[in-house]
This record gives C-alpha cells, sequence and structure tokens, in this order.
C-alpha cells in the first residue's frame, strides 16, 4: 500500500486536539509543558467542558498559557493563582477552574496561597509542574530542587548546611483535610502520560462533582537549564527525581473517607 | 493476526527537533532530518516507512502536536 494510500482521514488514529490553538509553543525544544498542555486539552475536549473551563495561569514558562488552549483565561499576579481561582470559583458555581502553576509559583512565593485554598477545600483543579528549577528566569535553585543538584544560584550544588531542604509540597497538601485527589504523575514516556491523563481527567471529573481541591503534580524535565538533551533529561528525571519524588497517588477520597473533624458544641 | 501498517505526517514548520518521538517510537521509524527548517531545527521524518505500525506513541509524546497518525488494518 502507498503512503498516500494510507494518509488518508478515513484512517486517522491521532490529531492535533481542537483545544490546542494554531500559536506555535513558545517552550523549548522538548518542554513537558507542552506535552501537559496537550493532556489538558484532550481531557477537556473529552469532557466537553470547553464553555464553561476557566484557567488561571502563573507567573513562570506557562505565563503564556492562554495563548496555546482555547477556554477561558485569567492572568494571576505571581503565585496567587489559588486566590484568584477561589474568586472565579466562589462567583461562578456552575464553571470548572483550574490553576496552572510551576514550582517557583506553587512551592515557593505562592505557598501560603496554595496551602489555605487546599485547605478550605476550594472546588478546583490544581496541576504543578515540577521540573525542580526556575525554569523562565534562567535555572536558579527552587524549593524543589534536589540535594547536590547543580543550578545558576547553586554552583556546587544545592547544600542542606545552606540552602535546606527539597520541599515536597505534594506530600504537604495530601495532608489537608479540603483536597480530595492528590497525585503524582509524569509524562516521559507514552505509558506514563496516558496514566497522566488519565489522573488529569479524574481530577476534572471530582472538581465537575464539586468535591473539593484535586491536585495533579507532574514531575517535570527542564533540559535547556539542567543542560542536557531532551532525552538525557528524561534520563536524568527517572535516575535522580523519581527516587525523591515518587510517583502515584497520595490522596484519594473516593477510596478512603475524608478526614472529619467534630464541630464544637455550643 | 491482521496486519497493520501506519503512517505519520510531520509538520515540518512546527517539529522543534527535540528528537522525543524518535526515542518512543518501537519500531525504529522515525529520525532527525539533516536538513533544518525555517527556524533551524532538524524536523524529525520517516526514516522507515515500511516499519510504522501507527502506534500514536511518537504523536503522544510530541510536546508541540506537530505529529499526526494514519493506521490501515490489512
Amino acid at each position: 500500500m502507498e503512503l498516500k494510500d494510507i494518509i488518508n482521514p478515513n484512517n486517522l488514529v491521532y490529531e492535533k486536539p481542537k483545544l490546542i490553538t494554531e500559536n506555535t509553543m513558545h517552550y523549548c525544544p522538548g518542554c513537558s509543558h507542552g506535552v501537559i498542555h496537550k493532556l489538558l486539552a484532550e481531557v477537556i475536549e473529552d469532557l466537553g467542558i470547553q464553555d464553561k473551563t476557566i484557567g488561571v495561569s502563573p507567573v513562570g514558562c506557562a505565563v503564556f498559557a492562554y495563548n496555546y488552549l482555547d477556554v477561558d483565561w485569567q492572568e494571576a499576579a505571581h503565585g496567587r493563582a489559588p486566590a484568584v481561582a477561589t474568586g472565579i470559583a466562589r462567583t461562578n458555581p456552575d464553571k470548572v477552574v483550574f490553576t496552572y502553576q510551576g514550582d517557583g509559583d506553587l512551592a515557593s512565593i505562592g505557598t501560603a496561597e496554595i496551602l489555605h485554598a487546599c485547605n478550605r477545600g476550594e472546588n478546583m483543579v490544581v496541576i504543578f509542574v515540577n521540573n525542580g528549577i526556575y525554569g523562565m528566569t534562567g535555572g536558579q535553585m527552587a524549593p524543589t530542587t534536589l540535594i547536590g543538584q547543580v543550578t545558576a544560584t547553586t554552583p556546587n550544588g544545592r547544600d542542606v548546611g545552606r540552602n535546606g531542604y527539597p520541599l515536597k509540597i505534594t506530600e504537604l497538601i495530601a495532608q489537608l483535610p479540603g483536597t480530595s485527589y492528590v497525585t503524582r504523575q509524569s509524562v516521559h514516556t507514552p505509558a506514563t502520560i496516558r496514566k497522566c491523563k488519565k489522573a488529569i481527567a479524574k481530577a476534572f471529573q471530582a472538581a465537575l462533582d464539586k468535591k473539593g481541591t484535586s491536585f495533579v503534580e507532574v514531575v517535570s524535565t527542564c533540559n535547556m537549564n539542567w543542560k542536557m538533551t531532551p532525552v538525557k533529561a528524561n534520563e536524568w528525571m527517572v535516575e535522580n527525581m523519581f527516587p525523591f519524588y515518587v510517583l502515584g497517588d497520595l490522596k484519594d477520597s473516593s477510596k478512603t473517607d475524608p478526614a472529619s473533624y467534630t464541630p464544637l458544641k455550643n | 493476526m491482521a496486519k497493520v501498517i501506519g503512517a505519520v505526517v510531520v509538520d515540518n514548520e512546527e517539529c522543534k527537533g527535540c528528537g522525543l518521538c524518535v526515542v518512543a517510537c518501537p519500531q525504529d521509524v522515525l529520525s532527525q532530518n539533516k536538513q533544518v527548517n525555517s527556524r533551524g531545527y532538524h524536523y524529525s521524518f520517516m526514516k522507515n516507512p515500511e516499519a510504522c505500525i501507527g502506534c500514536s506513541n511518537c504523536a503522544t509524546v510530541c510536546p508541540d502536536t506537530c505529529i499526526t497518525v494514519y493506521r490501515v488494518k490489512l
């Protein structure tokens, strides 16, 4: 069979999701952001909630996310996406609100906002992209940088005595009673990408069912600032990131009972 | 077992030549072109088109969604 016979709309098995716009992404070659955008587009398309989804984009590499996904967006100040999303979710209870944040945005400057939004159990989805470095500003140390990892501000590797320990913010958030689904995924192989898509779909379904905050961490690469090729960066992530940031569900309230607090008796 | 043949179409101008699809392909179909596109990236192409099974692994890992996959059952 000739190639021109195979390349025919009747034989199509995979095409660009309709929610991804024609704009060329500004991300570096091989950046995990592109894959996560694509998964979001596929999930929103599959659930048929394009007209009632509102995203809140962060400050960081994903600041231009509104150029690439054809849903409503609001840009928030650095780290304040969960606070803005709280306002949107409370005033528009029929909408599905999600925030898309990096590790510098969520785990550093926005720690207060994310912890309190999750503790209040605001009905929203949080997509947390963790690549262990400040990507947009040139590869400085982030709270999630691994011990010994070389960055622009830790040229001899992160030292515990001077820089402290890496922050496992997802484990912290899983402790909070407001969250319904907390998981850690990755997008480095086709199998993990399909698994991550299921996790994102579950998180959006939880938001539709008004179950509280769903939190999806995606362990990602930043090959440009790690100073590796995209393929090498994936290998480095498997070797070094995964032993510390262990993949899997941390909390799933559909399987376990939510934490219960007894109110004071008056 | 029915034989399956596939084909992929890479948007040469959108491709940034990251090479993730080359590694993801189980049949060693894709490779990076020696030539570059208008933005200077070595875009992917089917070096071994008859081996393609249309599994869409390459399109799944592509961060710039520039791969479209077709598949025919014989």
